[in-house]
């Protein structure tokens, strides 16, 4: 391990460095309010690493620094996400305030499990080597499970060994997926992989043929699957998400999402690109697309619970987003090679600071009520406009409604599986758009319409004033004027070209 | 390529929404409120008759542009910040314009809860409506069409009667179903020409390889807009959003909204694809005659006055596919022209209508007919705008409801003789429910329990007889507006009747 490595690691080693430094300082502070904002302000410290490294390679305009053995690539794919995952993080840590004051002795632990998962994703979205990646996955995976359970009620330790048995059963499936690679390429290194499957073809004279690949690449995807919560892997979400902590149930709808997004896109494209192969993986996608975005919102239609629904309007982003990598992935995409990633890392933006606006609101709102249950939201417009504003405006955008930046993404994700040659796909997902307004208009409605169960007003502590009012002008300002986030995600996502073709 | 920025139109379409966020985050009090929202909407009502106005008809092409370009200037997504106005959207604009002031100043006396939030929500409904007559690019259209769900949405529900809840949903549900495949239509538009430019489409269009069947992307698109209009079945939401309405929700709702879709059948489907337009007239014909009757019979059996308005806007919006089903005749453009007169006069007239109908209900509290009888003399004033509206809706000469459906007429026949005269008998089934309501609500025996109803006072009659004054005047000298329209429609006509004859006919 050189300098240069440890330059290359240090957004992640610096996030480590601050989760432990939250659990040593937890036993000297007197005041835990305060370790909220150390969190917040810690978190600087990776952020500025992250723009240094990004401000790195343009100077040097490589493209891409590898480093540690080659299973590390810090391009400006891996940045966008390591931003992502940064903001997403003080998002829930602000969110989180007032969940944690009902733990008492275990603030600093808490914070500290969001910093280390959040540490794995950001390694996640920078390895290019099938081992790291297990073990990146490995260290997201692990602290949300301790995170689900932290109520240490019966929901929530159900939540958390739920999640731990699922995510061990998936990852299993994912080495043994990936046993599967390596016995046909020899190799784990993905671009090397790439290139040997280029050399040995897919008939080879490996044992099975090309089928050992096959299942290889299946069993991979399932096993993503899994993490990304996508149909028929996703009857783990409902359960885990309600019960676990909500600021811990934003984190996996969001961040961890996203974190299964980067990957799966880089393995995609980095290791089995369509032109090193005569599969198209287009039609998986494609299949796992609707599936999920049909079942996900027709599920959610009869949820009474507001988690509940929201693991499933999840469920169904992941569809959304699985249009985009059927686009991705799609031959007739030769054209517009950016099309497709650049709808997903622009959707993965776009779907982080509303999916945090939305989860801000409610948990701020059941903080108070206690409850979780639709119908408890009612007369919200009144008892707490500003928060009911914002969750209104975070469904709609959900929903995909303009001027929002639910509608933008929506628009460049559809509109790369048009480009691809996949309108009945882009069809699909704007019904399903159709489908999913009856359910999150159902919640403005009962905020909007119904009485209040009483008078009092439901007040919102400053950190989640400050996340929510920063996350809805995101939502609204992206919705108008796009074209920052964008060219963001675009430049983002050329990157991963520059690899491929490297 | 139009380029430019002179700022009216950005003006015209982003000042009622400017007027919401005032009064969403700065007044207090619902008597400023109001003030504030009666300011706005004069101002846009100005604002549109000084539009209407400086249009210069006898130029050709779009006029007063602003246009801000590459918006967003991804190569996956141009967008362009591009309104414009033409002969077709500046008699809409001026639509736009007075029904607006009419519905703010309408509601100053019904609304008595949650003030502030409704007039922000008008005014965001009228930035919406504003925005989709003028915008020209596919997106911002696209955007603002959508943009007037969620102030409907909570128009409907919250200030709504009967089943408002229910009504609105459906309402939502509807449209954005319409919406799906419209914008599925439009990235494809998009990723065959690599423009979302309106005025540049048509042209990109013709030499294009499209993704789709230009038939298929016709449908896609038309598919919005037939459930906007609303074309018969697609039209069950209609009555439910209507009767469920508030009053000024439903004057906007019928005024304008519904023109939306014929607007788009024309600035969209009919311009960029006259060849497939051409080759379903005879389906817009026959949708057309089948929403005409069909609602007239359904109209003639209501017993609930604002549901036999709501069902007779069915029926006349089947004359405006009737006037679209002209581009396969000779008569083409004047049948377009009627189309788009149409929309302008039953903007109007119906628009009067509901603002009457909501009258009476507010003193009533009734608008079950049967109840009713005898109201003229108790309500001369209230009586005389019903029998205006009546007349002109009627198509009576003198009326703007006689020049729209008389250009109608004049254009349809040379193509579809037998549809077009089918069509005559709803004229005669017109006048049968509207003077049979009229007859039955307004004259008949003086009922006691009315004895107590005043007209409506000065205040309220203001918006009244700005519709009327519209009506009469548009009735006694039309080509103040059809002139307009003509010079907006002449050049998509007559690209259709240039379309080459294919096979398919």
């Amino acid at each position: 391990m050189t300098g240069h490595d440890l330059y290359l690691l240090s957004p992640e080693l610096s996030m480590a460095g601050l989760a432990t430094i939250l659990v040593v300082l937890d036993l000297f502070l007197g005041r835990k309010d305060l370790l909220a904002w150390v969190a917040v302000l810690g978190l600087l410290l990776p952020l500025g690493f992250a723009i240094s490294l990004w401000v790195g390679l343009d100077r040097d305009g490589t493209g891409q620094m590898a480093g540690l053995f080659d299973t590390l690539s810090v391009d400006k794919f891996s940045l966008f996400f390591k931003f992502l995952f940064i903001g997403t993080t003080a998002a829930v840590v602000l969110t989180s305030t007032d969940y944690v004051k009902r733990l008492g002795r275990l603030q600093g632990e808490y914070y500290a499990l969001i910093l280390f998962s959040a540490t794995g994703m950001m390694l996640l979205a920078s390895t290019t080597e099938l081992i790291t990646i297990y073990i990146a996955l490995e260290l997201t995976a692990l602290p949300v499970a301790a995170l689900a359970a932290f109520m240490r009620d019966s929901r929530s330790s159900e939540s958390g060994m739920k999640f731990l048995i699922l995510s061990a059963i998936s990852s299993a499936v994912l080495l043994y997926g990936m046993v599967w690679v390596y016995g046909y390429t020899g190799t784990t290194n993905l671009e090397e992989i790439a290139r040997r499957i280029g050399d040995v073809g897919l008939r080879g004279d490996q044992p099975f043929g090309g089928y050992a690949l096959l299942l290889g690449v299946v069993l991979m995807i399932a096993g993503f699957g899994f993490k990304i919560a996508s149909v028929p892997f996703q009857m783990w979400a409902p359960d885990v998400y309600e019960g676990a902590p909500t600021p811990v149930t934003a984190f996996l709808s969001v961040a961890s999402k996203a974190a299964g997004f980067a990957i799966l896109l880089r393995i995609f494209y980095v290791a089995f690109p369509w032109e090193a192969m005569s599969l198209e993986w287009s039609a998986i996608f494609a299949i796992l697309a609707v599936a999920s975005m049909t079942l996900g919102n027709l599920v959610a239609i009869p949820q009474r619970n507001i988690k509940r629904m929201l693991a499933y309007s999840t469920i169904a982003h992941a569809g959304y987003l699985l249009v985009g990598l059927a686009a991705a992935t799609s031959r007739a995409s030769e054209g517009n090679l950016l099309g497709g990633p650049t709808g997903i890392l622009f959707y993965l933006g776009g779907y982080a600071v509303t999916n945090m606006a939305a989860f801000g609101a409610v948990i701020a709102i059941s903080n108070k009520t206690g409850s979780d249950r639709i119908e408890d939201f009612a007369g919200m417009a009144r008892r707490a406009p500003l928060l009911a504003a914002v969750l209104t405006l975070a469904l709609v955008s959900l929903t995909g409604v303009p001027p929002t930046v639910g509608f933008m993404v929506k628009l460049n994700i559809f509109g790369a599986a048009v480009d691809s040659g996949l309108t009945w796909l882009a069809i699909a997902g704007a019904l399903n758009s159709v489908i999913s307004a009856y359910y999150y208009v159902r919640v403005v409605k009962v905020m909007y319409l119904s009485p209040p169960a009483a008078e009092e007003r439901v007040p919102s502590p400053l950190p989640m004033t400050v996340a929510v009012t920063v996350a809805m002008a995101g939502v609204a300002f992206f919705g108008v004027y796009p074209a920052p986030l964008l060219d963001f995600a675009r430049t983002a996502a050329a990157t991963l070209r520059i690899a491929l073709i490297f | 390529m139009p380029e430019g920025f002179s700022g009216l139109l950005t003006t015209a379409v982003f000042l009622p929404l400017a007027g919401a966020l005032l009064i969403a985050l700065l007044v207090k009090g619902d008597k400023r409120v109001r003030a504030v929202a009666g300011i706005i909407a004069l101002a846009e009502l100005v604002l549109s008759v000084v539009i209407f106005v400086n249009y210069d008809r006898d130029a050709a092409g779009f006029q007063m542009v602003d246009r801000v370009t590459d918006w967003v200037g991804a190569p996956s997504l141009k967008i362009d910040y591009f309104l414009g106005l033409d002969g077709l959207s500046a008699p809409l604009v001026l639509l736009t314009g007075i029904l607006g002031f009419v519905a703010i100043i309408s509601s100053f006396f019904s609304v008595k809860q949650r003030v502030r939030e409704y007039f922000v929500w008008l005014l965001v409904l009228q930035t919406a409506v504003m925005g989709v007559f003028t915008a020209l690019d596919f997106i911002m259209f696209f955007l603002l069409w959508e943009l007037e769900l969620v102030p409907m949405f909570f128009l409907i529900s919250i200030w709504g009667s009967g089943r408002r809840e229910y009504s609105a949903m459906k309402f939502v549900i509807f449209t954005f179903l319409g919406s799906a495949f419209m914008l599925v239509g439009i990235l494809v538009l998009y990723f065959s020409t690599g423009t979302f430019d309106m005025t540049a489409l048509p042209e990109s269009i013709e030499g294009a390889r499209l993704l789709l069947p230009a038939g298929a992307v016709f449908g896609l698109l038309f598919a919005g807009f037939a459930i906007k209009l609303p074309v018969w079945p697609l039209h069950t939401w209609l009555p439910d959003a209507h009767t469920d309405a508030p009053t000024a929700v439903s004057v906007m709702l019928a005024g304008v909204l519904l023109k939306m879709g014929g607007y788009g059948m024309i600035r969209v489907s009919a311009t960029m694809f006259p060849g497939v337009m051409d080759d379903l007239a005879w389906l817009l014909a026959t949708a057309g005659v089948v929403n005409i009757l069909y609602g007239a019979v359904v109209t003639m059996r209501q017993t609930d006055l604002k549901r036999l308005v709501a069902f007779s806007s069915i029926s006349h919006m089947g004359f405006v596919l009737l006037g679209l089903s002209a581009v396969a005749g000779a008569a083409s453009s004047v049948g377009m022209t009627g189309a788009s007169l149409q929309m302008f006069t039953h903007g109007t007239i119906t628009g009067l209508m509901f603002l009457l109908v909501g009258l009476v209900y507010d003193r009533a509290h009734t608008r079950y007919i049967p109840d009713l009888g005898g109201l003229a003399s108790r309500m001369p004033a209230l009586a005389v705008g019903f029998l205006v509206a009546g007349l002109a809706s009627l198509g009576l000469p003198g009326t703007s409801g006689f020049v729209a459906e008389l250009l109608i007429f004049l254009g349809a026949f040379p193509a579809w003789s037998w549809i077009t005269a089918i069509s005559a008998t709803g004229v005669v089934l017109t006048a049968g429910y509207i003077l049979w309501m009229i007859q039955r609500t307004m004259f008949g025996p003086k009922l006691e329990r009315w004895e107590t109803l005043k007209d409506p006072s000065p205040w309220e009659l203001v918006p009244v007889a700005v519709l009327v004054a519209v009506i009469l005047l548009v009735g006694i000298y039309p080509s103040i507006v059809s002139d307009v329209f003509r010079a907006g429609v002449d050049p998509i006509a007559q690209a259709i009747q240039n379309v080459p004859e294919v096979a398919l006919r």
